[in-house]
């Protein structure tokens, strides 16, 4: 078609789609995108997943990007369509993630009726995406839609919203493509400034107990991120570990894998964190999860910030050397200046450093007390993991304590394998995350680790997943409790357990059963082998109902008022003393 | 080290310091486009952030540029994260500090009603004179004075009218421009 020949709005959308290299699309029908259902329908080249909320399309897109490094894209409808998004994109927004967002209007003239269905998505959507757009002219359409992508994709990733109202849709207007449209004036920095690079290289160099810690930002910078940070670790020696979002970047098999650190993260990345002298931050951005108290956050140590967005520099903690650019971009180069100046780390030193975390490891933080009768949660996550780390596997979750053991005891080898909602806690984000995965990868097997009470907070996106045949597993560790809330509410509030426990949950496999989906149940330690094979040589999605220990508690973790060297470790809490260890004060402000 | 960090016994601390605050005004070149203004002041409110003035209006017709002039207190860190917060938004091209720069110039602008009679107005006139405000309607028993100025002359203006009748005033928040030859990028 030439570009001079006219188009209707949703026909506009569509092409435009096509033109960015959309291939999955997650969505909703309404009556406010009704002409750009009705173009779907009449093309190929992009497929529509339906979901069955809304909140899934944007889990199940966050899911799909987050696994593949593309932008995940999702279509609702005006009104209660938009605002059932507004928790993924806010998701996505917390967490970085690359996504479009289209959602139908009401028509232009009828805007601040209070039509039928209107609701003001661009001010409820303000505060949740990097940006967004109102289409009051279909001549502009297609340029926003390109701009849209490029916002999303470039510089620190995240949702946008366009906002197309129905008589838009209908209008008809030029089309033109996506070549040489970036935004007017969004020019994110990627290429470092080179002194800043070189001052972190020459402070590396003078570390006698430096540490990575890295975070989300590697990978969202993409594959080579990784790998160059590979590469680094292994030109340098520096013992490494993760946020949570970060897992997967360093292989957990790696010899200098410290585990990921944080409120649950291990003793042996904590105290580093606590101890080191050269802290190098690439890509995270010093959460509270992470710090604890500020104050007594790595007093020792100087401090190297690497992020592409400024405004995470000295936000929360104040870094000596900010680097502001791509993670892969500042990698490279400080790999050839560190190269080119031949700098080589005090051996002495690090060896020293390296016998001292190996004392912390021998404390072997994540040991729990095995059990013959009850399936420990940590135990179901090890037997999950040893069976399926050899295959081509996903993992998302929600979130609670099983998103914590799945964190500790689900080995990540490699980059975008690991789907959590870290930023936002988002319950409900695994299942339809998983769905997203597997759509991307229609051969993998996917799993989301699931608590019980938060599957059942998207579990109508199960029959998505047997819609469109995707063989998703959804592997619940079913203590009955809300979990996390449980175990808070026995450090800080005298075992009161306040509404934390469903009463009434649903029989799990006849819940599979009338999805159409295979429902598989274990309940004792010498069945969840067999269990575990059977659910992964299943061709169909799987509801796995892992009966585990109900009153299990999430160790390691740095109460409340603790710095990272007063970590509790579970050895030390007999379940009778756990609320002791969180004073009054603190019980206010967790 | 860090003592003045209170001991709450909490993940989250809680930081005791009376941290000196510090007035800027930062100067924010923009898209004139929908939303814009909401965009900037729900990072405001969103944040925590202090806005004591802000104006705004298209100084580039033909870019649809608009230029925001925002007074605003905190910390220096805060500060300097309100930059980078403003900068990091997509329809934002620049942001300058005006304070930091030193050597820049504010004013605004006032519409002052003063109601009296006798010896009262004639005290409020002679205190125009003084303060270089013009009368800009004027009546038998009332004037309105237009008065430009820092922000600090225009308070002190108001404070004196208050005894001599004061009945209303219009401002129209700072507007601040870097001295020398150099302009934003815009
Ligand atoms: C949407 C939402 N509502 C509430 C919470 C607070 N919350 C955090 S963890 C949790 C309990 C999760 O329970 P479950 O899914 O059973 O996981 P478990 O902790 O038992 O592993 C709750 C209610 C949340 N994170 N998200």
């Amino acid at each position: 078609m030439s570009t001079s020949e006219l188009m209707t709005g949703a026909e506009i959308v569509l092409k435009a789609l096509a033109d960015q290299g959309v291939q999955h699309v997650f969505g909703y029908p309404g009556g406010a995108v009704l002409p750009i259902y009705d173009e779907i329908f009449q093309q190929e080249k992009v497929k529509h997943i339906l979901v069955r909320h809304e909140q899934g399309a944007t889990h199940a897109a966050e899911g799909y990007a987050r696994s593949t490094g593309k932008c995940g894209v999702v279509l609702v409808t005006s009104g209660p369509g938009a605002t059932n998004a507004v928790t993924g994109l806010t998701d996505a927004l917390l967490d970085s993630i690359p996504m479009v967002c289209i959602t139908g209007q009401v028509p232009t003239h009828l805007i601040g009726n209070d039509a039928f269905q209107e609701c003001d998505t661009v001010g409820i959507t303000r505060p949740c995406t990097k940006h967004n757009w109102l289409v009051k002219d279909v001549n502009d359409l297609a340029r926003i839609l390109h701009e849209a992508f490029y916002v999303a994709t470039h510089g620190r990733p995240g949702p946008v919203v366009v906002d197309i109202p129905k008589d838009v849709q209908f209008a008809k207007g030029r089309y033109v493509g996506p070549k040489n449209i970036e935004h007017k004036t969004y020019r994110p920095r990627v290429k470092p400034d080179q002194t800043a690079v070189k001052a972190a290289i020459d402070l590396i160099a003078t570390a006698k107990r430096p540490l990575l810690y890295t975070g989300g930002g590697v990978i969202n910078s993409g594959p080579t991120a990784s790998k160059l940070l590979r590469d680094f670790v292994k030109l340098t020696g520096i013992p490494i570990t993760s946020t949570l979002m970060g897992l997967g970047a360093y292989p957990a098999s790696g010899e200098k894998w410290l585990g990921m650190l944080g409120m649950h993260g291990t003793y042996e990345a904590n105290m580093a964190m606590h101890d080191c002298d050269v802290m190098i931050n690439i890509g995270a951005r010093f959460d509270d999860r992470i710090t604890g108290r500020i104050d007594a956050f790595s007093p020792g140590s100087k401090k190297i910030h690497v992020d592409i967005d400024p405004s995470s520099i000295n936000k929360t903690v104040r870094s000596d050397i900010p680097v502001i650019g791509d993670v892969a971009h500042v990698l490279e180069d400080m790999i050839r200046l560190w190269k080119a100046a031949g700098h080589k780390l005090d051996q002495k030193a690090l060896h020293a450093w390296s016998k001292q975390i190996e004392t912390w490891k021998a404390r072997d933080c994540l040991r729990y007390r095995p059990n013959k009768d009850v399936i420990m949660p940590q135990y179901a996550v090890q037997r999950l993991y040893e069976l399926t780390k050899d295959m081509d596997t996903y993992i998302t979750t929600e979130v609670g304590q099983h998103q914590m053991w799945a964190a500790q005891f689900y080995k990540f080898e490699e980059p975008n394998r690991w789907m959590t909602s870290g930023g936002l806690g988002t319950m409900g984000y695994g299942l339809p995350a998983a769905v997203g995965v597997q759509m991307a990868h229609p051969k993998s097997l996917v799993i989301d680790i699931a608590g019980d009470a938060s599957v059942l907070m998207t579990m109508q996106e199960m029959s998505t997943a047997v819609q469109h045949r995707l063989p998703i597993k959804i592997f619940i560790l079913n203590n009955q409790y809300m979990g996390m809330v449980r175990q808070w509410q026995q450090l800080l509030h005298g075992n009161r357990l306040s509404e934390s426990y469903t009463e009434a949950l649903p029989d799990f496999v006849k819940l599979a059963e009338a999805y159409g989906c295979a429902g598989i149940r274990a309940t004792k330690p010498h069945e969840l082998d067999a269990a575990i094979k059977e659910m992964i040589k299943t061709p169909h999605p799987v509801i796995f109902d892992c009966r585990v220990a109900n009153l299990a508690n999430c160790f390691p973790m740095i109460p409340s008022g603790k710095a990272h060297n007063e970590m509790l470790l579970g050895e030390d809490v007999a379940d009778e003393d756990v609320g002791n260890v969180i004073d009054a004060k603190g019980r206010e402000l967790v | 080290m860090n003592a003045h960090l209170a001991a709450t016994g909490s993940a989250y601390f809680l930081d005791t310091t009376k941290k000196e605050v510090e007035t800027h005004t930062l100067a924010v070149i923009v898209d004139n486009e929908p939303g814009v203004l909401a965009r900037v002041i729900g990072l405001f409110s969103g944040r925590g952030y202090n806005i004591d003035s802000l104006t705004v209006s298209e100084t580039e017709h033909n870019k649809h540029v608009s230029r925001i002039t925002i007074v605003t207190t905190g910390t220096p860190q805060v500060i300097t994260q309100i930059i980078h917060q403003l900068d990091r938004m997509v329809p934002v091209h620049s942001v300058a500090d005006l304070t930091v720069q030193g050597s820049s110039i504010t004013r605004e602008l006032a519409m002052v009603k003063v109601a009296g009679t006798g010896e009262k107005r004639v005290e409020a006139l002679r205190l125009a004179d003084a303060f270089r405000a013009r009368v800009i309607d004027a009546g038998t028993t009332s004037f309105i004075f237009e008065l430009t100025g820092k922000s600090d002359k225009v308070e002190q203006f108001i404070s004196l009218m208050v005894p001599l009748g004061l009945v209303e005033v219009a401002r129209t928040g700072v507007a601040g421009i870097s001295r020398g030859p150099e302009g934003m990028k815009v």
